[in-house]
């Protein structure tokens, strides 16, 4: 803290201003879209430096937000602009601010109509998952929550592929669908505790008989957004039609805003009803874990394969959280971060290929080794990050997830286990479909290798997936003492409660 | 000791003054030698301007109430006129070029508007059942004309035929109900109302409730609250542009203050009888319009369902039957009108070689050809669904902290789920513009007068969450005034 900068508006707020700027520019369309591409690249690398700044200025010691704002802004009620971050959220941030600038760059070319508004969409898309983050107020949080509807359905509605539109509607009712009980849940816990104010609410202590219902409208929200088996289905749909940098934004941060929403809200708030439900979250998510992989193995589509194993991978997120043990938590909040950096990155050479052939077909595929030898390289570096390969950030989480889940079962923890070795079946065999054997088919005989741009823009994730990997702690160390208060906190409502806690 | 003779008029200074100003404006249209409807129109709108400054002079809480006790203001009364002036004043400001275009300039029309303004001040300054009705009446008596104000055409006309044989009959309705009122308490003011109920041992007198649902099935009719909505997709299809963006806005506005004033003010004793009947018309209101738009091809039907839908929202409100529901009903129709009125400058701004055009369809591919009309559009189609972090989201978010304030949790559920039923409806038309191409690009040149409301509707919508504050503060305020005493 003692910072005097509102550091978390300033990193919140100023893509908005970057889009400010983009509106101003005049000029024919190539002109327009140049400058476009340039502002919106030129906001959001100094937002991440920003950001950067927030993990250097971080006191990992403390459990407490920090960088805390706060200023009044309805009157007559307790709702207040109330910034602040802990360990948990502190890298979700950081991931946001980190992806956007990656996929701007990567829709440089990509993305030739409407340029102008493409790159407002993002960097609104950016403010809004900032701010949702940050935010600790539960009306703030909820504005920022739902405002990233109307950025990413423009997104795939408009630079979609030929069925956008059904992705896109499909993407926003879901999503809306469950939000809105969450309001109500919202809405109801105001009335009772008579603050939206988010730390207080932690503390709060929720009645006994309320706490199911709001847990589940919360879940219902939550769910969706992970998303959670059998509530998934948006998800390949979306992936499938939006345009690459689409999906590895909504890969990479707004899936983790389920698993973010549960660390913030159903834990903390309502621990007995978490405690009750913590059954119906191991089952909903090994049949993910083992059915998505399963339908993966099944997938003819490149990025529709990716989408299910995304829902694979947020399995082992939600079933690590709700271990409530340090190494379950660390490892689902781990494995969220990995999963951003690794399936963004398999989005992304998706596009890469794409861009080139215009095809997601896996069969349309074959021999790639042969043209692009670089380009083989990284997808196997993301290949092997998310198989889990020890020195790849994706076996961390993993790992972290799974000795979490043995402590609380063993049943649960070989099941989980078993979608690791479908994880590996899947990833392989597309990875050797797409890129061994020979180069037959007459389109691929002419395909170039990465250009220096794409190499710029696969690089960081590169050193990042190979840091987290081998050196966890930078990341680890952060959200320690967040996560220990967390399940600390746990176990003492639990036993305010009076609920018999089985011995761990 | 003797009544006065002369009746307290002052607090009523708005309405006298823009009654006789009325006056003025015909004289001005009759005796003008050339088409004086420019003028008027000019005039019209700084009649209500400045009533407005009235308003806000004269019109808050008053010592004494005007007209031995009919006429009443407070910060409620006060908070709502200011919305109607608003509402009206901007729907002149909307016709003006529509009427020419069409031909169809009529100085009575700005003057019929000014009449309909004072017949929804009166409605919400009623103290008195009587004059209740006198209120409404003036105001539908005005409208029924406004609504076939553009003779020639069949469809002007049948869209005011069926608005005032429907009108009457809800007018009849309430009519019957104020009776039975009367027959069963012996009064007709609100005040002593208010004493009888409280009075009352027992379950109340069954021809009072009678009357109530009497009076409330025809107030019912006025706001096009399921099942007394028949009348609204034909009406704001029927009738010319610019004065369905009157009947969307300020007449909805004034009878949901009524609705609202009648129940919680004499009523309030009888809130266990009148709670579930406005809950479930609510509701009935709410999926009915989400439902049946999603079917619509026209704009204004659309925009007619959806103000069905909206109206369930603001009975949401009612319902609660408390000052938050006050509050929120204030702060869901300053927000309503803005959007409204956004909508139908953008839906005025529809020509196709200099043909007015209302077809959804025709909005195809509006975003490369007009793309700041487009993102106006948006912004209103997103803010109607709710969607934070535009205006139309706090509306609801106050409406339904109000229900679960009242513990009418099952109302609240049942209303945020048809608020994504409709947000599909609302999704079509940004997908039209946005996703679709273009098949016959709508006219690029669209009027000064038009735009400024957009834009004025858009920042209004978009920025809302910067300062809800002094919007919030009053309509406590208001709220507080209604049910503080």
């Amino acid at each position: 803290m003692g910072n005097d900068w509102p550091l978390l508006s300033l990193i919140t707020f100023l893509p908005l201003a970057g889009c400010l700027f983009i509106l101003f520019v005049r000029g024919d369309e190539a002109t327009v879209a140049r400058n476009s591409r340039n502002i919106a690249l030129w906001a959001s690398i100094p937002t991440f430096l920003l950001s950067v700044l927030l993990w250097l200025n971080f006191d990992a010691t403390t459990a407490e937000f920090q960088f805390v704002e706060r200023a009044a802004w309805i009157p007559g009620s307790d709702i207040s602009y109330h910034m602040g971050i802990d360990g948990i959220s502190l890298f979700f941030v950081l991931l946001s601010t980190f992806l956007t600038p990656i996929c701007i760059l990567a829709s440089w070319d990509a993305i030739r109509v409407r340029v102008r508004e493409y790159m407002i969409a993002f960097l609104v898309l950016e403010t809004m998952m900032v701010g949702m983050f940050c935010a600790l107020d539960l009306l703030v949080f909820y504005i920022f929550f739902e405002g990233v509807l109307i950025p990413m359905f423009i997104i795939i509605g408009v630079w979609g592929g030929p069925r956008r539109v059904y992705a896109a509607f499909k993407f926003f009712l879901y999503t809306l669908l469950g939000s809105v009980l969450m309001l109500v849940a919202m809405l109801t816990m105001y009335f009772t505790a008579g603050t939206t104010d988010i730390p207080t609410l932690m503390t709060f202590g929720f009645a006994s008989t309320l706490q199911p219902w709001l847990w589940l409208a919360f879940l219902a929200s939550f769910a969706v957004k992970v998303p959670m088996w059998p509530v998934h289905t948006w998800l390949p749909d979306a992936h499938v039609e939006a345009p690459t940098a689409g999906s590895v934004i909504l890969a990479g941060v707004l899936l983790k805003m389920g698993g973010y929403g549960f660390l913030r809200f159903s834990i903390p708030m309502f621990p007995e009803a978490t405690e009750l439900f913590t059954p119906l979250i191991y089952t909903l998510s090994v049949v993910a874990v083992i059915y998505t992989s399963l339908v993966a193995l099944a997938q003819d589509d490149l990025k529709k394969l990716i989408a299910y194993s995304s829902v694979a991978h947020m399995g082992f997120v939600t079933i690590g959280m709700f271990t409530l043990n340090e190494q379950g938590v660390q490892g689902s909040i781990f494995q969220m971060l990995s999963h951003g950096i690794v399936s963004a990155a398999l989005f992304l050479c998706v596009g890469v290929v794409y861009d080139r052939v215009h095809t997601r077909e896996i069969a349309a595929y074959g021999g790639l080794v042969n043209r692009m030898p670089r380009y083989a390289l990284v997808f196997m570096i993301f290949t092997m990050a998310s198989v889990g390969l020890p020195a790849t950030s994706g076996f961390v989480g993993e790992f972290l997830v799974l000795a979490g889940a043995f402590a609380e079962s063993t049943l649960l923890a070989a099941l989980a286990a078993t979608g690791v070795v479908l994880g590996a079946a899947y990833m392989l065999w597309v990875y050797r479909r797409i890129i061994f054997g020979t180069l037959e088919k007459e389109n691929l005989k002419g395909i170039l290798d990465l250009s220096p741009r794409e190499v710029c823009v696969f690089a960081p994730l590169v050193v990042l997936v190979f840091w987290m990997g081998l050196y966890p702690a930078s990341f680890l160390d952060m959200m320690a003492v967040s996560v220990d208060h967390l399940i600390a906190r746990h176990q003492l409502a639990l036993g305010e409660a009076g609920v018999i806690v089985a011995t761990r | 000791m003797t009544a006065p003779i002369v009746p307290v008029m002052l607090p009523a200074a708005a309405e006298i003054f823009l009654a006789a100003a009325g006056m003025v404006l015909l004289m001005v249209g009759v005796f003008h030698r050339r088409d004086a409807t420019g003028l008027v129109s000019v005039l019209a709108a700084g009649t209500l301007a400045a009533a407005a400054v009235l308003v806000l002079l004269f019109g808050g809480e008053a010592p004494e109430p005007a007209f031995f006790g009919m006429f009443m203001t407070s910060t409620f009364a006060q908070f709502a006129k200011v919305l109607i002036l608003l509402g009206a004043f901007l729907a002149i400001v909307l016709s003006d070029d529509y009427m020419r275009r069409e031909q169809a300039r009529r100085f009575e029309y700005p003057v019929l508007i000014v009449y309909a303004t004072v017949g929804m001040m009166m409605m919400v300054s009623a103290a008195d059942l009587i004059a209740l009705y006198v209120g409404l009446e003036l105001q539908s008596l005005a409208l029924y004309v406004i609504a076939s104000i553009r003779r020639d055409t069949t469809r002007s006309t049948e869209a005011g035929l069926k608005y005032f044989v429907l009108g009457a009959l809800s007018s009849g309705m309430l009519l019957y109900g104020c009776s039975l009122i009367y027959g069963f308490s012996g009064t007709t003011g609100f005040v002593e109302l208010v004493d009888i109920i409280d009075a009352m041992e027992g379950p109340p007198a069954t021809g009072l409730v009678f009357g109530l649902v009497f009076l409330i099935a025809g107030l019912a009719f006025k706001v096009s609250a399921v099942p007394f909505h028949m009348w609204t997709p034909d009406v704001y299809e029927g009738a010319p542009t610019p004065v369905t963006a009157l009947f969307a806005v300020a007449p909805k506005v004034a009878a949901v203050c009524l609705f609202l004033q009648v129940m919680v003010g004499p009523f309030a004793g009888l809130i266990d009888q009148w709670q579930q009947i406005i809950a479930v018309i609510s509701v009935l209101s709410m999926v009915l319009g989400a439902l049946a738009a999603i079917v619509q091809t026209n704009i204004k039907r659309l925009m007619a369902y959806s103000s069905i839908g909206h109206m369930g929202y603001a009975l949401i409100g009612i319902a609660a039957g408390n000052a938050a529901g006050a509050s929120g009903v204030l702060i869901y129709l300053a927000v309503y009108l803005f959007m409204n009125v956004g909508t139908f400058a953008c839906i005025l701004a529809m020509r196709q070689q200099g043909r007015a055009v209302e077809g959804i369809s025709d909005l195809a591919g509006l975003s490369k050809t007009h793309p700041v009309m487009a993102v106006l559009l948006l912004l209103f189609m997103f803010s109607m669904a709710g969607i934070p972090p535009l205006a139309g989201f706090f509306g609801k978010w106050f409406v339904f902290l109000a229900a679960i304030d009242a513990g009418l949790y099952v109302l609240a559920v049942i209303g945020v789920v048809a608020s994504v039923v409709s947000a599909f409806y609302y999704l079509r038309i940004v997908r039209i513009m946005y996703f679709d191409q273009p098949a016959e690009p709508l006219d690029s040149a669209v009027p000064r007068d038009l735009r400024a409301v957009m834009y004025l509707a858009g920042a209004v919508t978009l920025l809302f969450f910067l300062a809800p504050g002094p919007v919030v503060d009053m309509a406590d305020a208001a709220a507080l005034s209604l049910l503080g005493g």
